[in-house]
């Protein structure tokens, strides 16, 4: 079976994200003084074909640990969107 | 002495023309590797040079790792042969797990393209020899991704036995303790986000790069 699987990326947490801090500097210019605690980072979606949605995202966490984040900075979080 | 010196080539790279002239003019022999070969042509050492492999998409250096060539160039590091990453090739070596840490954008948000002070914290490696620690040098960078970053472990360790080859003396980008190059346990792998290659000539507005690369072409 075919699964659409996302994955998002994001900094560690502890780990500056300068991205983040940038915009939320800028934030305040348009009124939005009230956010905070600003993090970006990436979203990568994808299909793959395995038996079950468990095993689908088996696979894809494999694939985060080993090639589609790096550990030292960044954290992914994986959703089986559906077959 | 390293003779010949390997300068390893993927799409996107573009300093390797600068390093190998460099080189050459420093009185070693230097060409090109291409990343789709596996071969090393028995070169004496290895530069990654500076650039964009693979575009840098996903990360920095992350699609680098998986290009023929990688795996001959580990190999020669597991082995002790002297490799030295250069910007880009600092973030390709981190990324196939040769030296520790990671490079992340710049504290600012700003491409830096700029000469910076860097001094010697340790000299026990192969950029060190006829260099003192606390000896000053001036080293341009221009990089987007050199804010070095590793875990209190890492860095402790990287303290402890005398990993920290450079730091900034006025730190350009927000890397963690003020660090701009970084080798493996064994001295042999270097990584350094400012070009050396760059300040070998009076005309590029500093010489003291030559000295890196000397003793580089003598480890």
């Amino acid at each position: 079976m075919h699964f659409e699987v996302k994955v998002e990326v994001s900094p560690r947490e502890g780990i500056a994200n300068p991205e983040g801090s940038t915009i939320e500097r800028a934030l305040p210019a348009l009124g939005f003084e009230m956010a905070g605690n600003v993090r970006v980072g990436k979203v990568i979606r994808l299909q793959v074909e395995a038996e079950s949605a468990d095993a689908a995202r088996s696979l894809v966490e494999d694939m985060c640990n080993r090639f589609l984040t790096n550990p030292v900075i960044e954290d992914a979080s994986v959703e089986v969107l559906g077959p | 002495m390293s003779h010949r010196v390997g300068v390893v080539r993927f799409p996107g790279t573009n300093c390797e023309f600068d390093t190998i002239d460099a080189i050459r003019t420093l009185g070693g022999d230097a060409e090109v590797l291409w990343h789709a070969d596996s071969s090393l042509k028995n070169v004496d050492a290895i530069v990654i040079p500076g650039g964009f492999a693979h575009g840098d998409y996903l990360r920095c250096g992350a699609i680098a790792r998986f290009s023929p060539v990688m795996e001959s160039v580990t190999a020669f590091a597991l082995n002790g042969g002297p490799i030295l990453g250069i910007c880009n090739g600092f973030q390709v070596l981190t990324e196939a797990g040769l030296l520790p840490g990671a490079l992340q954008k710049n504290v600012g948000m700003k491409f830096l393209c700029s000469m910076e002070q860097i001094e010697f914290v340790s000299t026990n490696n192969v950029l060190g020899k006829g260099s003192t620690v606390g000896d000053c040098v001036e080293i341009p960078i221009n990089h987007f991704e050199g804010n070095y970053v590793c875990s209190p472990e890492v860095l402790a360790e990287l303290e402890a036995q005398e990993q920290i080859v450079f730091r900034y003396t006025d730190n350009p980008n927000g890397s963690v303790r003020d660090i701009a190059g970084i080798c493996n346990e064994g001295g042999n792998v270097v990584g350094m986000m400012p070009h050396p290659e760059r300040a070998t000539s009076v005309l590029l507005g500093s010489t003291d790069g030559a000295a890196l690369i000397r003793s580089f072409l003598t480890a």
